[in-house]
Formats: C-alpha cells, structure tokens, sequence
C-alpha cells in the first residue's frame, strides 16, 4: 500500500488491505462467473489453477525467505485471479501457472512484496506469457455456453476481424481472454467498486476516454474499439491497482488517458492487434513519475504568496 | 594495490570476489547480448581472454614509457592491435561463430573489463602479475558468460551447448533468449551470486572470529 508515504492527519478507519482485496475479488465475480459459464469447464481449471499457484508461490516464499506468511491479505488470490481472467479458455494449465509463480514471486516478492513492486504483477506476467509463448496466448476459442458438445473452433479476436456486431461485442458472445469478454458483467463489477468506494472513477473513466477519444482521432471505429480486446477489463481491474496508480485525481486522469493514448498507438500503427498490457505496463512505470510532479496537497500546508 | 599480492590469490580475485560479470556488473553490454546460447558465451569469453592477457602483458611491459597525459589512447591501441587479431582468426577458422558473434567481436575493443584491468592493474603492476590478473578476470568473465548462456539456452530453447536436454515436448520459453529475458536472466543470477558470495564470507569471518 502507498499508504505510508502519505502525511498526516492519519485518519484511522476499518478499511484494511484484505478487506479491499475482498472487495476487488467480489465484484470480479460476475466476471469470472460468466466466463466460465461462456467457455465451460477448462476456464473453471484455468482459473482455479492460476490462483492456487499464486497462493502456494506467496506461501512458498515467504516460507523460504522467512518472512511473516501474509498469505491472508488476499493479494496473491487476487493476482492469481485476474491472471487467469486474461488467459484464453483453452491455454494449457502449465501457462497459468508459469504465470502466477512469475507474477507473484518476479514481480511482487523480489521487489519487496505487496505495495513495493512497480509493475502490477498479473499485467506484467500476461506480457511475460504473450512473449514467451505466442500462439497459447492468442488462440481464442468461440464461447460454447455449454450448447453442444462440439469440439471448440479456435478463433481469431475480434479485434482482427473487426465484424463482431456492437451487442455480442457488449454481451460477451466473442472469442476472447476468460474475463474480458462480457463488457456488461464487468459494469457490475465496476458499479460494485464505485458504490463501496473501492476505487474512484477516475482511472477507468480517463482510460476508456482516452482509448475512446484517440482511436478516434486515429480513424478507428471509437465505439468498437472501447468493446473489444481487454479495454474495460483493464480499465476497471488493472490499471485500478494502488500500488501502480498515481494517487492525486489529475495525476489518476493523466495516468488513464496515457494508457487510452498508448493502446490507441499500438492497435492502429503497431504490429499487436492488442495493446492494453503494454499500455497499462508502461504508464505504470511512469507512475511514480507523475506523483513527483501533481504531488499531494499536505494538509494545513499553503502555498507561499508570490511577492509582488 | 600496494600490498603485494600472491600470483594465485591475483588469478583467483577475477574468478569470484572480484568476477567482472557478477561482482564488478563491467561488460554487461556483451553480456546481455550474446549470452542466447552456451556457445556464444564460450566463444566470447575466449575471445575476451585472450585480448585482456595480452593487452595487459604488453601495457604492463610499456607501463615506464607511457606518459600519463596520453595513457587511454595508447591503452586503446594496444586493445584494438589483438581485437583485430582476435577478428581475424575468428573469421578464418571459425566463421560460424563469427557470424554468430558479430558487431561484439570488434566491440571488445570497448569493453569495459578490459580498459579497467589496463588501468587499475596491468599499469601500476609488474607483467607476471598482470598475466595472471588477465587470465584470473579473463576466465571470470568467460564463466558468467558460459554459466549465463547455458540458462537461458536451457530455458528458452530446452538445450545446452546445443544438446537437447529437456526432451521434444518442452516448449521453450521465448522470452528468455529475447533481450528482455537477458536482462531478467543476469538480474536473477547476479542476485543469487552475490547473495551466495554473502552467505560464503559471512561463514568465513564467523570461523575467523572464533579461532581469534
């Protein structure tokens, strides 16, 4: 948490980090619900791989390095969790895995553990999987919604075809990663955070602005490209993380708009057809940047008048 | 370095407490580039350890007649004389590797190991020692090449010196044989290294306090 570099008065609430991760993990639950209930029984082992690897991995090494287990926190579920959500139906499970001991152990533990790593760990472990193995990551099946039996058909994202109708794009009948296809499950996950005041708006408004805005301004068709890929999914979960979100509202504005800015850049003049990891990556990284320069107002503290 | 120093505790100061790759961090652009693949490691470690020992044999014997104004140019000429040499060898008698080495062949001429050893020991030392500082830092450098290599050879790409190791149906970790995984790989190994290291001279003064 970034709670210790903030000043005082300290206002002490009941609000502690499992009870936030609670919350997070809760309104992910339409979400995971319905990608599970749109691609059956291998996104339930998906899912269920990917966060127990990343509680045992937490478990483990904090076993080893001899720290105090905080397994508790709910942090390392929740990574595992939305780790899962951005991996395709039919991944293998050694995928998810690999990606759930990288995420927690690479990018979390070695940098000092919760509230010191400066990447979100499930976006940096996604970026690591899609480098490492290209084509597991972005086969996508069809949803089969349990119909018939059928041998799932690998697919191509719409994001390729560009002729998935604006409703099927908002419900979730396209091929996609487990958790970002169905747009309408992620809203109640996101009115969700906002009524329990787990996030503000900021962030995920600025970024769905921002993609909306610049592909427009790119050519691209702005509705569409805010409903397909992992736009909202991204905007609602991930870029949303505390430890890698600026912490004023205008340095959160400038954060989301930068993402929008950068998968904007890399749909229409990149070679990905996707950009939201990359997006959230490299703004997370210009992070601590940002709260440099829109720093928090400390309390009780005025500005200097200038001298006439 | 005005203590003087026994010609085998001076080799092995390049091989671990002093290792150029794991201690020092020098050369790490070669480092990072060539390490795909053991053999790449292997070949040029070999390369950088025959310039640096005769670079600093031949700096140590011209170490009176160097003026000190002009000492890095003339560092550097000596450097490039086996570079060049070292290039064309290569090119003759192992052309695969030449080419798999490539623009880095020539860049060993920069590299930061080499001119470090050239000024902080080969010119304030005699040449016996400075031979055996080259060798010592030469086969340092070569072993976290070698060592470097051999991972990320064995993860992305499931073989050692181009041995199969983990069987057809391991499907190699790209990443780690792409740039960012080199970058990832040396930060991993430099971190257990040094953590070894620790855990190694930490026993040592623990057993040294005890017998005093």
């Amino acid at each position: 948490m970034n709670l210790r570099l903030s000043t005082a008065p300290h206002v002490h609430n009941p609000v502690t980090t499992q009870r936030l991760m609670l919350y997070v993990l809760i309104a992910l639950l339409p979400t995971a619900a319905f990608g599970v209930y749109a691609f059956g029984v291998p996104a339930l082992i998906i899912l269920l791989v990917s966060m127990a690897s990343a509680v045992l991995a937490e478990f483990l090494w904090q076993k080893i390095a001899r720290q105090p287990v905080r397994v508790g926190d709910l942090s390392a579920l929740l990574t595992g969790l939305i780790l899962g959500l951005n991996l395709p139906a039919n991944a293998p499970w050694w995928l998810a895995v690999i990606g759930s001991v990288f995420a927690v152990i690479i990018v979390k533990q070695l940098f000092g553990g919760l509230g010191d790593n400066f990447l979100n760990p499930a976006m940096a472990a996604r970026a690591v999987l899609l480098a490492s193995w290209p084509v597991h990551m972005t086969t996508y099946v069809a949803p089969t919604f349990f119909k018939a039996a059928v041998d799932a058909v690998a697919t191509a994202t719409p994001l390729v075809m560009k002729d998935a109708s604006l409703m099927s794009l908002f419900m979730g009948n396209i091929p996609g990663t487990i958790g970002e296809v169905s747009k309408i499950a992620i809203l109640v996950g996101f009115l969700f955070l906002l009524v329990t005041k787990t996030i503000s708006w900021h962030i995920p408004v600025s970024m769905v602005g921002g993609v909306f805005v610049f592909s427009w301004l790119f050519g691209a068709d702005p509705v569409m490209a805010i409903l397909s890929g992992g736009v909202l999914f991204g905007a609602v979960f991930m870029a949303t993380d505390y430890v890698t979100s600026p912490m004023t509202p205008w340095g959160r504005i400038i954060y989301g708009l930068g993402i929008g800015l950068i998968i904007s850049l890399i749909r229409q003049f990149g070679a990905y057809p996707e950009g939201v990891t990359y997006g959230i990556l490299l703004m997370n990284i210009a992070t601590p940047l940002i709260d440099r320069f829109l720093p928090r107002k400390i309390y009780g503290h005025q500005k200097e008048a200038k001298k006439a | 370095m005005s203590e003087k120093k026994s010609l085998g505790k001076t080799f092995f100061n390049g091989i671990i407490p002093e290792n150029p790759t794991f201690r020092l961090v020098l050369g790490t652009c070669p480092t990072l580039a060539v390490t795909t693949s053991a053999i790449n490691g292997l070949g040029m470690g070999a390369a950088a350890t025959f310039v640096l020992i005769c670079s600093n044999l031949v700096i140590s014997l011209l170490r009176k007649f160097i003026p000190d104004q002009v000492r890095i140019p003339a560092f550097i000429v000596v450097i490039c004389t086996f570079v060049t040499m070292v290039q064309l060898l290569m090119q003759a008698f192992i052309p695969s590797l030449y080419e798999a080495l490539g623009i880095f062949i020539p860049l060993i001429v920069v590299n930061c190991i080499i001119l470090a050893r050239a000024e902080a020991f080969a010119s304030k030392n005699g040449p016996i020692s400075s031979v055996f500082d080259g060798l010592g830092m030469g086969l340092g450098f070569t072993l976290g090449l070698v060592v470097l290599g051999s991972v990320r050879e064995l993860i992305g790409n499931g073989s050692i010196f181009g041995i199969n190791i983990l069987g057809a149906s391991y499907q190699p970790m790209l990443l780690i044989v792409l740039a960012s995984g080199g970058f990832l790989t040396y930060g991993l190994l430099l971190g257990l290294f040094n953590l070894v290291v620790k855990k190694l001279q930490n026993k040592k003064s623990g057993k040294e306090a005890q017998a005093a």
